[in-house]
């Protein structure tokens, strides 16, 4: 079946991954800016790194017949510190106008800091300014309830956020609910201990629906699964859902989602939604 | 008014097998892992009872082993024992 993987770190993993994931049936995948394990020092730092996001994967993708999107910032652990955040956030526009990015991300926070939520503000506020979708990240394990709730504060109250733009993603059973119930879309990543596991994500689908709801790998340098959409695909058809369910699930939610940026071209043909 | 769950259900295209009968053994072994690791944590770490981690586990064990009152709402109970409060008032602390 041909999928979307809407949240993936191809930047850590191999070429060897692209042609797995190619033969899996990934026709596209979008890479959020993320921590890359250490903080780095300089605004050139994440200059050479939004380059690598916006230059070398999209070909390395396209050597395997997969798209490759991407979302500019800097990530919610290095935003602690607010001066470097703020360097970041004012060159982040010269790559805005690059083919492959599709808006502002994975912002969010870490430990529910101050100056993390500062930093995601001034990030909301240049996604709100250029019209862009946002993808957030949440928190893990015991930060998620809090952090979560806390984005969604900022996100009702911010002037000129459109919900439907926004997918707040690692949702889990304590956070999905809320939201989907702000009518923003929701994402699940299927990650091995301090996330989802695929029959979860299925269980979560089929207490709260199948709109506005994508699931993701959240592949990257750590203990993770690139091939986890795939494994999500295998546990509905081992409940019994249809082809077309599944596709719902994997390919058509993510495309209406990534439709809304003005970069996202996967053409109909491709993915077999036009003749 | 369907329900969103009742929607996603009529996508199934067969007769799903009975749940109980698909997950017994995998819920079987769950349990023993789990008893297998507290067994282990006991053996291992005579400091275990004082640990507020080794409390929220209980709370979690409790949850999980409810009969009644909480059907279909175990997992997100359990991921509330294991989370911080949230405070609506953090935006006053961090005068944001």
């Amino acid at each position: 079946m041909y999928y979307i993987d809407p949240h993936i770190h191809m930047v850590s993993r191999t070429t060897d991954d692209y042609e797995t994931l190619a033969k899996m049936g990934c026709v596209a995948l979008s890479e959020p800016a993320f921590w890359a394990g250490f903080d780095r020092g300089t605004v050139h730092g994440f200059r050479d790194y939004f380059r690598q996001l916006t230059e070398i994967e999209p070909r390395r993708a396209a050597s395997y017949g997969i798209q490759h999107y991407t979302w500019l910032c800097i990530n919610a652990k290095e935003a602690e510190n607010v001066q470097l955040s703020r360097q970041v956030i004012e060159m982040i526009p010269e790559f805005l106008s690059a083919t492959n990015v599709l808006g502002i991300g994975e912002i969010g926070l870490n430990k529910n800091t101050k100056n993390e939520a500062t930093v995601f503000l001034e990030h909301v506020q240049l996604a709100v300014d250029h019209q862009l979708p946002i993808l957030i990240h949440t928190p893990h394990l015991e930060d998620k309830y809090q952090g979560t709730r806390m984005i969604l504060d900022m996100l009702r109250d911010f002037t000129g956020v459109i919900p439907g733009k926004v997918l707040v993603d690692h949702t889990e059973e304590h956070t999905i609910e809320a939201v989907l119930a702000g009518g923003f879309w929701a994402g699940m990543t299927l990650y091995p201990v301090s996330k989802c596991t695929p029959a979860r994500a299925v269980d979560m689908i089929e207490r709260y629906g199948h709109d506005r709801i994508c699931v993701n790998s959240a592949g990257d340098w750590g203990p993770s699964r690139p091939t986890a959409v795939p494994d999500l695909i295998l546990e509905m058809r081992r409940r019994g859902y249809s082809e077309f369910a599944i596709k719902k699930i994997v390919l058509d939610n993510p495309l209406e989602f990534f439709q809304q940026s003005p970069n996202f071209r996967v053409p109909p043909q491709r993915i077999g939604l036009a003749s | 008014m369907v329900s969103p769950q009742e929607t996603f259900s009529g996508a199934k295209i067969k007769p799903e097998t009975p749940v109980l009968d698909r997950e017994f053994l995998e819920i079987r072994a769950l349990i023993l892992q789990l008893a297998a690791a507290l067994d282990r944590v006991d053996r291992n770490d005579k400091t275990s009872n004082d640990d507020l981690r080794m409390e929220r586990i209980c709370a979690g064990l409790k949850v999980v082993a409810e009969r009644d009152g909480a059907i279909g709402d175990r997992a997100a109970k359990v991921q509330l024992i294991f989370s911080h409060p949230y405070d609506a008032h953090w935006r006053t602390q961090f005068e944001l």
